[in-house]
């Protein structure tokens, strides 16, 4: 029974290309954005203007606050009643990178919190302006600090994307859904599709572990 | 748009809201609770010398950490049924909670205690105590202390997670929101009011971490 299902499941192989090529497009996709509207995110709210680093603030514990899937939601149903249709790949995109942009964000800011006064203190002292020392002392060094926090975040990311699923979008979890309707072995279909996110994430889990056991080094 | 809101709407649905409050606290209370104990025993299997209790505890861990809660959730959902399992949803979703949360809490409390020093170990061993000597005197005091607001930021993660259960039909926060998109068509009623209630949620357990560590902080150690 269980070589039938799986010779069963593995006719499905093209369902399950597509959902990891799904998954993928969406992760990469968002972590670009993400990344580039993130680091702004942090700026700002390590930055020296108040009220704006506590509007970002709120922003960011406003996304941080509630579920992704709500999120997902907002972005499919909400978005469209102010007049910006999306489709569903858009939308999962603009609900994937929203979110990861509020979590790097805040890794940002801490990061660029956690490199000590003195280094801006010496590159003002130099005569650098507040942006030169931002750009090439302080944030080289926040960088080196958060870079694992940002790997372990690209991995949230992944696995985040699943629930972009529930808006019909068809990635790794969502062929998973599909095939077992036909399939009736959840345990084989769902360890399949597992096995399919393992190989993605864990090469990064590995790898924020080892930088993270690296930059113990100090940093200064 | 905030000023098209139909509060009238949202107040009607209040008592609905409400119930789902309570489902998703009670789901991630009894969630977190599962969670704790299962991490507890992963991080023992985790850190004891015999290797072959040691690599179950890794594989569970890693397995956990490296696939999605939903891909979890789906996998308990459609595949106990299979091993003659018939759980209720509500059942299912908590066990797919405990599982998924109780990888993150082995990993804070190994964490915790590998944070330890050498010494520590080495003088309570010079001293003649013995391995659970060891740990319940000297190792776990120290250790715990700086679990507990990644342990609060792991609930929080929990309490934000439990809304997936919505999927497998579980009636909670979310779902309960569902409930004015489906009935009244407005769905953005419903969201906005699912959004604030898990709003209070995560900031009482983000008040709760931030004054516990102002009082408890060690001078060096987090």
């Amino acid at each position: 029974m269980f070589w039938i299902h799986l010779d069963r499941v593995m006719g499905y192989w093209p369902v399950l290309l597509k959902g990891i090529g799904m998954t993928l497009a969406l992760s990469v996709l968002s972590l670009l954005i993400g990344v580039v509207i993130g680091f702004a995110f942090g700026i700002l709210r390590a930055g020296p203007n108040r009220a704006l680093s506590r509007v970002v603030g709120l922003y960011i514990d406003f996304f941080r606050g509630t579920p992704f899937l709500v999120q997902v939601f907002i972005a499919y149903f909400v978005l469209p009643a102010v007049g910006i249709e999306l489709s569903a790949f858009a939308a999962g995109v603009v609900a994937l990178s929203n979110a990861a942009a509020c979590f790097i964000g805040e890794i940002v800011a801490s990061g660029i919190q956690a490199v000590p006064p003195g280094q801006s203190e010496a590159a003002a002292a130099t005569g650098m302006s507040r942006a030169q020392a931002l750009r090439l002392v302080v944030l080289p060094q926040a960088v080196r600090i958060i870079t694992p926090s940002l790997v372990g975040q690209f991995v949230l990311l992944i696995k985040d994307s699943s629930v972009v699923s529930a808006i019909g979008l068809l990635d790794l979890t969502r062929s998973g859904w599909m095939i077992v309707q036909s399939v009736p072995n959840g345990l084989l279909v769902f360890a399949i599709v597992g096995i399919g996110y393992f190989i993605i994430c864990y090469p990064l889990i590995w790898l924020s572990r080892r930088m993270e056991g690296r930059s113990q080094a100090p940093i200064l | 748009m905030l000023g098209s809101l139909n509060t009238r709407v949202m107040l009607e649905y209040l008592p609905e809201i409400w119930e789902g409050f309570l489902a998703t606290l009670l789901l991630s209370a009894a969630g977190f609770a599962g969670a704790m104990v299962l991490g507890v025993i992963a991080c023992a299997l985790s850190i004891q010398p015999l290797r072959w209790l040691r690599w179950p505890a890794v594989a569970y861990v890693d397995a956990v950490r490296a696939t999605p809660l939903l891909a979890q959730l789906y996998f308990l959902y459609f595949g106990l049924p299979r091993l003659g399992i018939v759980l209720p949803e509500m059942l299912i979703g908590v066990i797919a909670l405990s599982l998924n949360s109780g990888a993150y809490v082995a990993e804070i409390i190994r964490s915790g205690i590998l944070s330890i020093q050498r010494g520590q170990v080495e003088a309570a061993m010079s001293s003649g105590m013995s391995y659970l000597q060891r740990m319940r005197l000297v190792i776990l005091p120290q250790a715990l202390r700086p679990t507990v607001s990644p342990l609060i930021g792991q609930a929080i993660v929990l309490v934000k997670d439990s809304s997936l259960l919505s999927l497998i039909s579980v009636v909670e926060l979310t779902r309960a929101g569902q409930r004015i998109a489906i009935d009244r068509f407005m769905p953005i009623e419903g969201l906005v009011a699912t959004a604030l209630a898990y709003l209070v949620l995560y900031y009482l357990l983000k008040l709760a971490a931030a004054g516990w560590s102002s009082r408890n902080s060690l001078p060096g150690r987090g």
